[in-house]
Parts: C-alpha cells; sequence; structure tokens
C-alpha cells in the first residue's frame, strides 16, 4: 500500500518541465568591426573603446627598388566607441590627402534563434568625410562644402555556422564636388564580404565592392580585398592584400585605382586594440 | 483509527521530498598576477531530492555574464565553444542527505559528489557543501575548483599568464519545494 514509486532520478531536470526559452543572439558573426576595409555588422560593445591602426604599403608592382611596396606606406589612425551595445561612433584619420572620417554604425536587426528568430543581422552605417588638403587650385572659388563627402550603407550579414558568415552592403556614397558634370555625384554600389572561420582565433576574409559602370571616371575599379583574420588577446590582426589605397568608405569604393591582374595591390594590415573604458551598457531588450 | 494511522503515514510520505530553483547563481574565478576573471550566471537550474541525495545542476555558457565584453567573447567562442557545447552540468548525490533534514532550521555540511560536464567532458568531482535552513528557507552554497586542461579547454601560449590552472567555481543556491 505504501508503494509510492520513486521518480526516475536519472533525470532530475526534466521535472522542473519545459525550460524557458531564451533569445540566442548570434555572436561574434565577424571577429572585428571591418570585413577588411568594409564595415562589419560587429560593434564595439558597450563601453569598448577600439583602437584602430590601418596600414596600406605600396603596391607590389613597384618592383625590388621600393621592396614591393613596403617602402611606400599611407595609413590611418582611428577611435571608435560603444555607446551602447548597439551603437557605436568613430573618428579617423587618413594621411592620403588628409582625410578626417567621422561614422556611425547601429543595429537594426540582430540575428537569433530561440524565442525570437531573426534570420539576419542589418545594421545601418554612415559615414562623413572631410577632405583637410590644400586645394588643387587656390585661385578657383572654393567652397568648404567640396571637401565633405558623404557614405551611407545598408549591413546585411547572416551566420550560417560556427565557420562561415557572409555581409552585403547596398550602398551610396555622395561626392560634393566632383571633376565634371558627367560624373555622378551619387555613387551607387554593392559591397559583398564574408569570413571563413580557420581555427578558434584566425580566419580567412575576403571583399568586393561592384560599382555599376557609367558612375565613376574609367581610371577607377572596384574594390577586391582578401586576407586572414588573427585574433590573440585584446588583439585582432587583420592581414590583406587589397587593390585600394584608401582606407576609408567613400574611398576604397570610389577612389580604387589598382587592377589585380596588372599586380597593383597592396598588402595591408589593420590593428585593433579594444579597452573597456565604461560600464557595460545593455540597451533594454 | 486504522484510517487515521493510514493518513498519518500517507502524509507523512508525501511531505516534500523535491526541491529546486531556476535562478542559482553559478560563478567562476580565475586569479593571476596579470589579471583576474570572473564570469556570473544567475539562470542555472537545479533539482534536489531529498530523500535519495540525489543532486542535478544545469547552466547555459552563454549565460555567463562577464564586466569586459570581450572576455565574455572569447570564453564563448574560444575556450567553451558555446556554440558546439550550448550546456554545462553536474549529475552527482549529496553523501550524508540522511542527517540532513530539511524541514528543520541548521546548518548541514555535506558532501557532494558525481559528474561535472562542461565542454563535452564529464568529469568526476567532489565538494563539500552547506545547506542552510533558516526560517524554512533553504540556501545551499559550495565551492570547487577545476583545471580547464581536464575538460579539453585549450588555452594558448600567449594568454597562458592570464587564465590559472585552478578556476574556482562557487555555486549557490535558495531551493523551494517541487510541488507536484
Amino acid at each position: 500500500m505504501l508503494t509510492f514509486g520513486q521518480a526516475d532520478t536519472t533525470d532530475l531536470l526534466s521535472l522542473l518541465g519545459e525550460e524557458e526559452e531564451t533569445i540566442n543572439y548570434a555572436t561574434a558573426t565577424f571577429k572585428s568591426t571591418r570585413v577588411i576595409n568594409m564595415h562589419s555588422v560587429e560593434n564595439a560593445a558597450g563601453g569598448v573603446m577600439d583602437f584602430r591602426i590601418s596600414h596600406r604599403f605600396g603596391a607590389v608592382n613597384t618592383g625590388a627598388e621600393n621592396l614591393f611596396g613596403l617602402d611606400i606606406a599611407s595609413m590611418r589612425l582611428g577611435f571608435e566607441y560603444g555607446i551602447n551595445d548597439r551603437l557605436m561612433v568613430g573618428v579617423g584619420r587618413s594621411n592620403v590627402n588628409k582625410e578626417l572620417d567621422g561614422f556611425v554604425k547601429y543595429k537594426i536587426l540582430r540575428q537569433s534563434t530561440g524565442k525570437r528568430t531573426m534570420p539576419l543581422s542589418v545594421s545601418w552605417f554612415s559615414s562623413t568625410v572631410m577632405r583637410l588638403s590644400k586645394w588643387e587650385d587656390p585661385n578657383r572659388e572654393n567652397y568648404f562644402s567640396s571637401r565633405l563627402y558623404y557614405c551611407h550603407q545598408l549591413l546585411i550579414a547572416r551566420k550560417f555556422n560556427d565557420r562561415l558568415s557572409i555581409q552585403i552592403a547596398p550602398t551610396l556614397v555622395h561626392r560634393n564636388l566632383v571633376k565634371d558634370s558627367t560624373i555622378a555625384n551619387d555613387v551607387y554600389a554593392g559591397g559583398i564580404g564574408g569570413r571563413f572561420k580557420l581555427t578558434n582565433r584566425t580566419s580567412f576574409n575576403a571583399e568586393y565592392v561592384y560599382v555599376p559602370p557609367g558612375q565613376l571616371e574609367a581610371v577607377y575599379t572596384n574594390s577586391l580585398s582578401i586576407g586572414f583574420d588573427i585574433e590573440t588577446g585584446g588583439h585582432v590582426f587583420q592581414l590583406h592584400f587589397t587593390n585600394s589605397r584608401p582606407m576609408n568608405e567613400k574611398g576604397f569604393i570610389t577612389e580604387t585605382t589598382g587592377k589585380w591582374q596588372e599586380g597593383d595591390i597592396q598588402f595591408g594590415f589593420n590593428v585593433s586594440r579594444v579597452f573597456t573604458v565604461g560600464k557595460r551598457r545593455e540597451p533594454k531588450e | 483509527m486504522l484510517a487515521i494511522a493510514v493518513f498519518t503515514v500517507t502524509s507523512m510520505a508525501v511531505s516534500a521530498q523535491k526541491y529546486f530553483t531556476k535562478d542559482g547563481s553559478i560563478k567562476f574565478f580565475s586569479t593571476t598576477k596579470v589579471e583576474n576573471i570572473e564570469g556570473i550566471n544567475n539562470k542555472a537550474t537545479c533539482v534536489l531530492d531529498a530523500v535519495t541525495g540525489d543532486i542535478e545542476w544545469s547552466v547555459l555558457v552563454k549565460g555567463f555574464l562577464f564586466e569586459k565584453a570581450l572576455m565574455e567573447e572569447h570564453f564563448n567562442e574560444n575556450y567553451m565553444e558555446s556554440g558546439t557545447y550550448p550546456k554545462a552540468g553536474f549529475k552527482g548525490k549529496l553523501e550524508n542527505i540522511g542527517s540532513v533534514k530539511l524541514t528543520n532550521d541548521g546548518i548541514y555540511q555535506v558532501k557532494v559528489s558525481g559528474d561535472l560536464t562542461m565542454h563535452g567532458v564529464s568529469k568526476k568531482i567532489t565538494s563539500d557543501a552547506t545547506i542552510t535552513v533558516s526560517g524554512g528557507k533553504i540556501t545551499t552554497i559550495s565551492k570547487f575548483y577545476v583545471n580547464p586542461k581536464d575538460y579539453n579547454i585549450t588555452i594558448p601560449a600567449p594568454v597562458q599568464g592570464k587564465i590559472s590552472e585552478k578556476i574556482e567555481i562557487t555555486v549557490s543556491g535558495a531551493l523551494q519545494e517541487l510541488k507536484k
């Protein structure tokens, strides 16, 4: 009569019933805030400052005299900060044409599974570049607004699995001043990039920005870059070959002149070092 | 009279036998000369069978929160590989459950032993635990140490000085009766 059967003790936790489902966000779609030149959907987390040095050597086809480009260098120094986990801002300065750039990147949608399913991560990116170099023709009437360039991108990415992430980026670059009326002030482009993780700390990255013909002068080519990301502790090193000298968005999208097939490619690297400066600020769900 | 005796016996036999929590706290702490690393998960689940002493804990690895976002990312991506091993857990037994009377106030020292599973590896561990019953509230706390190497968690040479080989794990929770 007193046979109260013991519950199956091999799985006590199942007695708690169905687990409360949580939202499982995709993390580390890319190892850093850039694919190579192009911004990725990743942000600096809230309270985190990212110090970035981007370096592009000269073209490999400048020969042994220039140590295959290593003698020539252009660089960009940048500081980026996560205001919270979804919103980040940054400033940077490139030595080519003395360009100062500032940007904002906001995570609109975050890829997730579980309680809420979202197949893609989508971020909005906007940057302004101010060219500070001397006017080509100081005798002409030059307007300050001519120094300004704008770039807007919608970054759409998916982390397919632990190894593969792919991103596309419909892009608009607006130049206040262009050479003549046959050249577009508004340039539409499409970027595509991805990463394939090789080990926990290294990945192979590639990106291409296609500018439909008829918008830029014939001398400009589409930006194509391939490289590796290596992560060690607080640093991410991105090593790559690219045909783009400029490192800000309007630069590599609309001012790339290198031709891969002629060896107009340069070795370059981005180094990113993160510091936690503020308290971790999570936006409300 | 017989009926009353039967009722008394049956009611004793069904007094709360299982206890649980869904807000248990699991903290791990690593200290080296270079830096301290601490991760806390406040959504651990636990079920304790007060009759047999069987106890189980389970926790979502992504639920560990760190002060530094990068530490959290590395913890999940590089060390615990939470994409592949989303959960960690413990399945074991309180060895001297007979000496613990969860219905009476008191402080009970117990020994827990069983299998700790994380990163796809199960290892036998034992630990001392303290169960405190006060005013009907039951709280438990235990602390033990693990070596990441034992669970196939590789720490690469450049960061070996930053992560201790002796990680301190503190498990605590307030248990309530599981009514079925």
